[in-house]
């Protein structure tokens, strides 16, 4: 199966990369844009055929190495 | 003092901690390999600089659940005493050993420079030959030096006394919100901090690379002389 781990800044820590993109993309006069934040998003290919087990070893893989706890939060999702 | 440096795919500043500790003990230091799984016997373990792993996915992440590391927790939990510089430090907050985390550089570039270091406290193997106050030039090279906690983690850190050197003015100064003198934006300008023993110090800047006035200075030495008194020649 294939679990999408998805991975953001924890809310009020700064984001200096998407500070810079909001930035960027004021000067090509999207002006409607407010605060943007950039993350990550990972695939995993699981061996693994029930969503929920597959699920719960993304969510383990995250928490032992795909997302730092201490500054980002993670969301588990199995997109196939 | 038997030294053994921690070398990972990626690392590039194993040499230049090499010849700091050797001016300073005499002697070479071992270079050990990450997928080791055994440690000599040794009086400090230096995670150094460089990109191991090439950085990918956050800086020392990969390497935190190296081998070795696990022998380098053991060490940790048995009072043993370990450096970790730059990408080092990365690795430290990434294994858990040190809190906090080092974020992107708050003006996003990539900073090679010269800074100002004051330490906050003397009475430690790593800053022993300063005075509290101190403040000495180091190099610092890095693209993640941005530390970061939240805000209970830095309130202990603060209250007891375990951050170890802030970025600052030659004059002592420290202005978080001055870019100038805090360049990569750290909270509280925090550029190293110990564990609660006080045997663990990750920092960002290199003491390592003014060892020796070839290099410009010997600013960094302290550091390294320090050790030596701390734990033996």
């Amino acid at each position: 199966m294939k679990v999408r781990v998805t991975v953001m800044l924890k809310d009020g820590v700064l984001d200096p990369q998407g500070k810079a993109i909001a930035h960027a993309l004021h000067v090509l006069d999207f002006g409607s844009v407010g605060e943007v934040r950039a993350g990550r998003v990972i695939e995993l290919e699981i061996a693994e055929t029930d969503a929920d087990k597959a699920r719960a070893q993304g969510d383990a893989m995250a928490r032992a190495l795909l997302a730092n706890l201490v500054i980002e939060d993670f969301t588990v999702e199995v997109v196939a | 003092m038997k030294a053994g440096i921690v070398v990972f795919p990626g690392t590039n500043r194993e040499r230049d901690m090499a010849i700091a500790l050797k001016r300073v003990t005499g002697q070479a230091p071992a270079m050990l390999w990450h997928r080791d799984t055994t440690l000599p016997k040794l009086d400090l373990i230096v995670l150094p600089g460089g990109f191991s792993h090439g950085d990918y996915l956050r800086c020392g992440a990969m390497a935190a659940h190296a081998p070795l590391m696990a022998e380098v927790r053991a060490f940790a939990a048995a009072g043993g005493h370990i450096l970790g510089v730059c990408n080092g430090f990365q690795i430290l907050t990434e294994a858990q050993i040190l809190p906090g985390a080092l974020l992107r550089n708050a003006n996003l570039r990539f900073l090679s420079q010269d800074c100002h270091l004051r330490v906050e406290r003397a009475d430690t193997a790593f800053t022993r030959l300063w005075a509290k106050g101190d403040v000495f030039r180091t190099p610092m090279a890095h693209g993640d030096g941005n530390y970061v906690a939240d805000p209970a983690t830095i309130e202990r850190l603060e209250g007891e006394g375990r951050v170890a050197f802030r970025y600052a003015r030659p004059d002592g100064t420290v202005a978080a919100d001055d870019q100038a003198h805090n360049p990569n934006g750290s909270l509280n300008a925090i550029a190293g901090v110990f564990s609660e023993n006080l045997r663990i110090c990750g920092m960002m800047p290199h003491p390592e690379d003014l060892v020796d006035p070839l290099m410009g200075g010997e600013d960094g030495k302290p550091l390294f002389a320090g050790l030596v008194e701390a734990l033996g020649r």
